[in-house]
């Protein structure tokens, strides 16, 4: 494939994602035209602003956002570790979030608007915890991964006790545990933001470097790139990018490891496309689904978690046999 | 010094792997360190590379330690080719040279048109030329080898390391990669250090030949001097029959089985 159809892609892409947010925003229990929709985004009178600007439009920024930050992070990911199964999960942020959401929950019950930010604090706690047991004159990616596996299983033995002693304090812990994007206000996108705004200026300057650091770190070493330093970079960025997405909408599932797969499939695996492919992907992916889980149901919705794993899971299943057939 | 290791040693763990080392590198030359399996071969190399730290000791370049030297800085003077690659498997064999134009690029700006120019260049003096867009997955071994050498050669250095770059290739491709690594020493005037197991082209193509054996160099100088029974004896525990060979004007062995029955290992 050639740059230029590569970045014609991309480009396709973005215009998508805008295409998309306006549907999304217009379909739902009440559906609107997309006239309408307009009229709600710039006019602050119409009958449509207060369900599409206050409701619909945060809510669909956020799920966004989400989709970009988790993407993002699979991608440095996947990338650092040279491991395609690696995901935000991997350095510990679906264990770390858990374990303090659950701790702040049964310690503190009446400081549950602290949730997201102790899943921020816990799940970049448990990254560093796991880099610094996987340290030895330096990180090697199996054993990282190795000692990821393990913490995650330290906390997951936590999480369970405090449900077995807690569960009464717990009751409302399904929305984050299952991650969904009802709780999302404008609040929410304006916590999220600065985080997003982060990774997206990072993934301007890295591509030339994460293309080094894929022939290994002996080669990337003697071409001049500091490569633990680096990695190091690498994992705390992508864990605080993620942990922002757990604040938000919780341990929303799957989205870091199929984004960065895709968009290998689609643009390949330089850096230099590879990270602006999955920006979009991730904002796609995650809008569409969780509009699907508003509007599949009559009443109430399905979480935007079980909406990626069913239809998520199976187009990433056909791409990858399209691929290879 | 130009280029040597003073005083190296390496360690993993508590394990001593080279102690003591020293070598020197005439500027232009190419010296071959050959020695048994686990001697530390590739271990030395890489403490050049940055991967492995010496536990004692320096590697020094024009008289200073590596580590006065900024990691781009170093890159555009000295290349290193590690034995064994990684790439994604979709890559380019111009793109992968490209990389070699790293330690070139400013901060957050994209190739110049020096930097492509570079690339042409390496690919022309590998005699990649019309190869660029290819794949490299796709290509044979030697043409692979040679789309690696190409991209350290798109860093301009002045030294050249090369681990083991002849293990996986048939012989044909051997020859090949053996005769590009001459050409580019003669062409270029690039140093050349490179580890390799075949005593045969370690006579043929080096100016000069270290031997690691049991920690400590045990050996050094000219094809002639190193590559001789004696030697392959202490060092491999093979006997050997040492030829000459007029045509290339260098020494060569057929070994054979040690017959004295407490040299065998």
């Amino acid at each position: 494939m050639k740059p230029y159809h590569k970045i014609a892609i991309i480009l396709l892409l973005a215009c998508l994602c805008v295409l998309s947010t306006m549907v999304c925003v217009s379909v739902g229990t009440v559906s609107y035209t997309i006239p309408e929709v307009v009229q709600g985004l710039i006019n602050a009178d119409s009958p449509s602003r207060l369900i599409i600007w206050n409701v619909r439009l945060p809510r669909i920024l956020c799920g966004g956002m989400v989709g970009v930050c988790l993407s993002l992070a699979g991608c440095i990911l996947q990338g650092v570790m040279r491991n395609h199964l690696a995901s935000p999960s991997t350095i510990g942020v679906t264990s770390g979030a858990s374990f303090m959401g659950y701790l702040t929950l049964a310690a503190f019950p009446q400081y549950s608007q602290a949730l997201p930010i102790a899943a921020i604090i816990g799940s970049f706690a448990a990254t560093m915890i796991i880099y610094l047991l996987a340290y030895e004159k330096g990180v090697s990616p199996v054993k990282m991964i190795l000692s990821g596996m393990a913490v995650s299983a330290v906390f997951g033995a936590f999480n369970d006790i405090i449900r077995t002693f807690f569960s009464d304090h717990l009751a409302n812990t399904a929305g984050f545990m299952v991650g969904t994007l009802n709780g999302c206000v404008w609040d929410s996108f304006f916590m999220i933001l600065p985080y997003m705004a982060a990774g997206m200026i990072i993934c301007l300057f890295l591509p030339s470097k994460m293309n080094i650091l894929m022939l290994g770190d002996e080669m990337a070493n003697s071409l001049g790139l500091r490569t633990e330093r680096f990695r190091l970079f690498l994992i705390a960025a992508s864990s605080l990018l993620a942990g922002s997405s757990v604040a938000v909408a919780g341990l929303v599932s799957f989205v870091g490891l199929i984004v960065p797969h895709i968009a290998r499939l689609i643009v390949g695996s330089d850096y230099k496309y590879l990270f602006s492919a999955s920006i979009f992907l991730g904002y796609l992916l995650v809008i569409v689904c969780d509009t699907i889980g508003r509007v599949i149901l009559p009443v109430g919705n399905l979480s935007v978690s079980i909406v990626l794993s069913f239809i998520g899971a199976p187009f990433f299943l056909y791409l990858l046999r399209k691929k290879e057939g | 010094m130009y280029f040597g290791f003073q005083n190296i040693s390496i360690a993993y763990g508590k394990q001593p792997i080279l102690e003591n080392i020293n070598m020197e590198f005439e500027k232009g030359s190419l010296t071959t360190i050959i020695g048994p399996n686990g001697c530390g071969k590739s271990s030395l190399l890489k403490t050049v590379s940055r991967v492995v730290s010496p536990s004692a000791g320096e590697v020094v370049f024009q008289d200073k330690p590596l580590r006065a030297y900024a990691p781009k800085e170093l890159a555009k003077r000295i290349a290193y080719l590690p034995q064994v690659h990684m790439s994604p498997k979709d890559i380019t064999i111009r793109t992968l040279v490209s990389y070699g134009r790293y330690p070139y690029k400013k901060f957050a700006s994209g190739m110049t048109g020096q930097d492509y120019e570079m690339v042409e260049q390496s690919l022309a003096l590998t005699g990649l030329e019309n190869m660029g867009d290819r794949l490299l997955n796709n290509l044979s071994g030697g043409e692979k080898q040679r789309a690696w050498i190409a991209m350290t050669i798109c860093q301009q250095p002045e030294i050249l390391l090369l681990d083991e770059p002849i293990t996986y290739l048939d012989i044909g491709y051997q020859v090949e990669v053996l005769e590009l690594i001459q050409k580019l020493k003669k062409q270029l005037k690039i140093t050349i250090i490179m580890v390799l197991h075949d005593m045969n082209f370690t006579a043929r193509y080096s100016d000069w030949v270290y031997i690691l054996k049991d920690r400590h160099i045990y050996g050094s100088g000219r094809p002639e001097e190193t590559i001789e029974y004696e030697k392959m004896e202490q060092v491999f525990g093979i006997g050997s029959q040492v030829l000459r060979d007029e045509k290339n004007n260098c020494p060569f062995i057929i070994p054979e089985k040690l017959q004295v029955e407490t040299g065998l290992k």
